[in-house]
């Protein structure tokens, strides 16, 4: 296994990571309620906090320091999916994002606590809880929200279907796809996104929300391969902006 | 208002609400008392208080705002008003005449026993 194809699948995880926290903690003291704001705030730093470790993994690989790497470069040398860098819109939509999002992640880590690369193996391990409350407070969300009034449910079925095509953008195939299953470093994308439908149908069902019908699936991919919105430059300029001022200061 | 599909309650004429109404502007949600356990097997103590829309998501809060730190266990919530408490101006149930003494474990002359068998049993 060459580093090249490590350094791929860390860098994607690590971007998705890094972009969602930062999207999570736009929301801090705009929460809908005092309680909520601290939760979701929490897990804007949970994510800050996994990303940071992977830079760290890339660290190890000969990869920029983690603050360096994070906060310095453009938009177009990050491969996270596009889903993460959209604008936080309502609550709505960020708590579809985060429930879709989210699944997403602790499958992807489930898979990767198995890794023969053992380094991230490890990290996935680590971090099991932290995506297990996350989840949760998904699920909660996602079912409450939908089953609330008419103008809820309403709000959640349409953030539902903006989503679910950047969702499914999250599975987009790496060019070492074939290696990383063959070296059981990832079972692979086409597999952890099964695993993820069968994991939100039924939270989808409990909350009586419904999928955009199965011919209408068409993954927005790109965010991998560098291609992204507008939205992840304006982000990237301003989470970078204390950081590219004075590279140097210690915290 | 919902039908029941239990015939004897569609029978009674049992109305049955909603029991989560919308909440008016400005409105909070009601109070969950949290308890927090640090160790298993540990007594749950009380640690505050959340607001939340129901018991699972009154769990979610307590645990960022009360057990984030990573030193509970387990985590009880309670609808506040589901607590039944006494008043204040009773407070003075829990005074007790001083003179009882058959009640103070001093009353039983126990001491005197044990020193007395301590002494002939040479302990």
């Amino acid at each position: 296994m060459n580093t090249a194809t490590i350094k791929e699948l860390l860098y994607k995880v690590a971007d998705d990571l890094l972009i969602i926290g930062h999207r999570h903690s736009e929301w801090t003291g705009l929460g809908p309620i005092l309680e909520e704001d601290i939760s979701f705030s929490s897990m804007a730093q949970d994510k800050i906090g996994q990303s940071q470790a992977l830079f760290q993994l890339l660290y190890k690989l000969g990869e920029p320091e983690a603050d360096t790497n994070a906060f310095t470069r453009n938009a177009n040398q990050f491969c996270n999916a596009q889903f993460v860098e959209l604008p936080n819109d309502e609550y709505d939509f960020s708590t579809v994002r985060h429930f879709l999002y989210d699944h997403a992640d602790q499958l992807r880590f489930e898979m990767l606590a198995h890794s023969s690369y053992e380094p991230l193996a490890k990290l996935a391990r680590k971090v099991k809880g932290e995506l297990k409350y996350h989840v949760f407070h998904a699920n909660t969300w996602m079912v409450k929200l939908s089953q609330g009034t008419e103008e809820s449910r309403a709000r959640m079925q349409s953030a539902l279907n903006a989503s679910w095509n950047y969702a499914l953008g999250l599975f987009e195939e790496s060019k070492f796809e074939k290696e990383l299953i063959a070296a059981k470093v990832f079972e692979g994308e086409v597999a952890l996104k099964s695993k993820w439908l069968s994991a939100i149908i039924p939270f989808i069902e409990k909350a009586g929300l419904k999928l955009p019908p199965e011919k209408e699936w068409n993954p927005v991919n790109g965010g991998r391969k560098n291609f992204h919105t507008e939205h992840l430059e304006l982000l990237v300029k301003e989470m970078g902006e204390v950081f590219r001022v004075e590279p140097h200061s210690q915290w | 208002m919902i039908k029941s599909l239990d015939p004897r309650i569609t029978r009674a004429e049992i109305e049955l609400t909603n029991t989560i109404a919308p909440l008016e502007e400005n409105d909070q949600w009601e109070t969950y008392e949290v308890f927090h356990q640090k160790k298993r097997g540990d007594q749950h103590m009380h640690v505050g208080i959340v607001h939340a829309a129901h018991p699972e998501m009154a769990l979610l809060f307590a645990k960022e705002q009360y057990g984030r730190r990573g030193q509970s266990v387990n985590i009880w919530v309670v609808k506040t008003r589901d607590v039944y408490t006494t008043d204040y101006e009773d407070s003075d149930i829990f005074d007790t005449v001083p003179e009882k003494m058959f009640r103070e474990a001093g009353g039983y002359k126990v001491m005197e026993k044990i020193n007395r068998y301590k002494k002939e049993h040479k302990i």
